[in-house]
């Protein structure tokens, strides 16, 4: 369900095209947080957004809509709100990803 | 954890709004002596921030419709529309509105808060799909919270992103139901109603909009925006409020659904609390009636919004999208706009102020809204007030001083 590297990634590419790398996630999710960074401490998987992050609750949703947009998929308001860091943030977007 | 550590962030906020010496949250208006003055700190005061659209709170037959109200049939329902009874006058209020509309049903609220909350966490249920405008009223996102269902929010006025999110839900089982605004509360931007329609259509979606500030402003007989675009039957649910255009305080909701009533006893916002008392309700048909009697309080209305939004876009403001009854004014942060707000004030003039996080974008506002009843001279004064303190903070271009500069 969650593709955690290219060799698995290979072998689905015949099945679905639009089979989508991890890395890749993590990079868009990085981008659109990098503003909002504290210090040199830079963002990782463990990353707590709304804590370690100065990034505020609506900046948050706004956020999602944009990567609901690049990835095509739609994250619910509930689901948002049970998402706290990067990593759990990236394997949401991954697994709706897949389900489509 | 204290109980009110949580809030620590928006205590320093608060506190940072004082620093300026006035509390725009906690204004007292002495006397109100008019739809657009007031005493305010002892002194006679401009109001262009009460959505007092029509200027109907000082409507001497809606003052007196509340009065006889009061003298025949007491000051309050002490109860619920369910528990206790309705009147009347609940009844035939919600006939009019209903008529007004051309709608089969009509359920009137205690307020517009209630309206939205009751209303759209009750029709979208356990397996529905919710889908609503990111700028949405807080009446709406906290339906959001009670409601059993998905919801998804899609980008401001924008059509294609919500074609976008009703598209990934394929096949999915469950309603869809779209929530959308007429006027938006703080830029007074339009919905482009018509286009969101064409996608609910395509999508088999239902289409609920909020009224609640371009009732009595939009449409030829003062419907709202459904009406202006011409798509009143296409809207299955339209919600408004009483305490804007007409001048009270209640909300209501109109449907052709056969089975709307059902909500009566479902919809715990209207079953659980006190209806509205006979004061307002008979307040309210007679602002309904002078609504439709008086067209020329919207031709009124909308020459004053040219009056104040040419006027200010001439001087260079930044202002929001459109024409509408709201005027929203951008400054570029929260202490500009704070000290902008005070600054009127002491020259007798009053706005409302919005920052973040009330306001879409983290954008800090000054939010006007227009009255029928304003003078032209009123409005022309205010520009002139606040180019002058727009030149003072920077805000705008100042225009002797460049041009003295330029001679040089």
């Amino acid at each position: 369900m969650i593709v955690e590297n290219d060799g698995i990634a290979d072998t689905l590419e015949l099945r679905r095209e639009s089979t989508l790398a991890r890395g890749d996630v993590m990079g868009e999710i990085c981008h659109h947080l990098a503003p909002f960074q504290v210090g040199e401490k830079p963002i990782s998987g463990d990353t707590v957004i709304a804590k370690d992050l100065t990034i505020d609750s609506l900046a948050i949703m706004d956020m999602v809509m944009e990567l609901e947009d690049r990835f095509d998929v739609s994250i619910p308001m509930n689901v948002v709100a049970e998402i706290h860091t990067v990593d759990q943030l990236a394997d949401t977007i991954l697994k709706l990803h897949a389900r489509r | 954890m204290g109980l009110f550590d949580r809030h620590a962030g928006l205590l320093e906020a608060y506190r940072d709004v004082r620093t300026t010496g006035y509390d725009p949250f906690q204004i007292r208006m002495e006397r109100v002596l008019s739809p657009t003055e007031a005493i305010i700190n002892g002194r006679k005061t401009l109001l262009v921030g009460t959505n007092n659209y029509f200027g109907l709170t000082f409507d001497p037959s809606c003052m007196e419709a509340a009065i006889e109200a009061i003298r025949a049939e007491g000051t309050g329902t002490t109860g619920s529309r369910i528990a206790n009874g309705s009147y009347n006058e609940h009844v035939a209020l919600e006939q009019e509105i209903a008529e007004f509309y051309g709608k089969k049903h009509c359920m009137v609220f205690t307020t517009g808060y209630q309206a939205n909350l009751g209303i759209i966490s009750t029709l979208a249920g356990e397996g529905d799909q919710l889908l609503i405008d990111a700028d949405s009223h807080a009446s709406i996102y906290d339906a959001c919270k009670m409601t059993q269902a998905e919801v998804v929010r899609f980008k401001h006025n924008d059509p294609s992103s919500l074609e976008a999110r009703l598209r990934r839900l394929g096949d999915r089982p469950g309603n869809r139901v779209v929530v959308l605004e007429g006027i938006y509360s703080m830029l007074g931007d339009t919905a482009p109603l018509r286009e969101f329609v064409d996608v609910c259509k395509k999508y088999n979606a239902y289409v609920l909009i909020d009224e609640a500030h371009s009732l009595g402003a939009l449409g030829e007989t003062g419907r709202g925006l459904c009406e202006s675009t011409g798509v009143i039957d296409d809207c299955h649910f339209i919600v408004g409020t009483f305490s804007k255009t007409l001048g009270a305080i209640g909300g209501y909701c109109v449907s052709d659904d056969p089975d709307f009533d059902i909500l009566r006893v479902t919809v715990r916002s209207y079953m659980f609390t006190a209806s509205l008392p006979p004061s307002i309700v008979a307040s309210v048909r007679q602002a309904l009636k002078v609504v439709k009697a008086k067209p020329e309080l919207r031709k009124q209305l909308w020459d004053n919004v040219a009056t104040l939004y040419d006027g200010l876009a001439a001087q260079g403001f930044k202002l929001g999208p459109e024409h509408g009854p709201v005027v929203g004014v951008h400054l570029p942060d929260r202490m500009v706009a704070i000290g902008f707000w005070r600054a009127m004030l002491d020259a007798g003039i009053y706005v409302n102020v919005a920052v973040p996080p009330a306001t879409p974008n983290g954008v800090s506002l000054l939010r006007c809204s227009v009255c029928a009843v304003h003078t032209p001279e009123q409005l022309q004064h205010m520009v002139e007030v606040m180019t002058g303190i727009g030149r003072q903070l920077g805000v705008i271009d100042d225009r002797t001083r460049r041009v003295v500069g330029g001679a040089r």
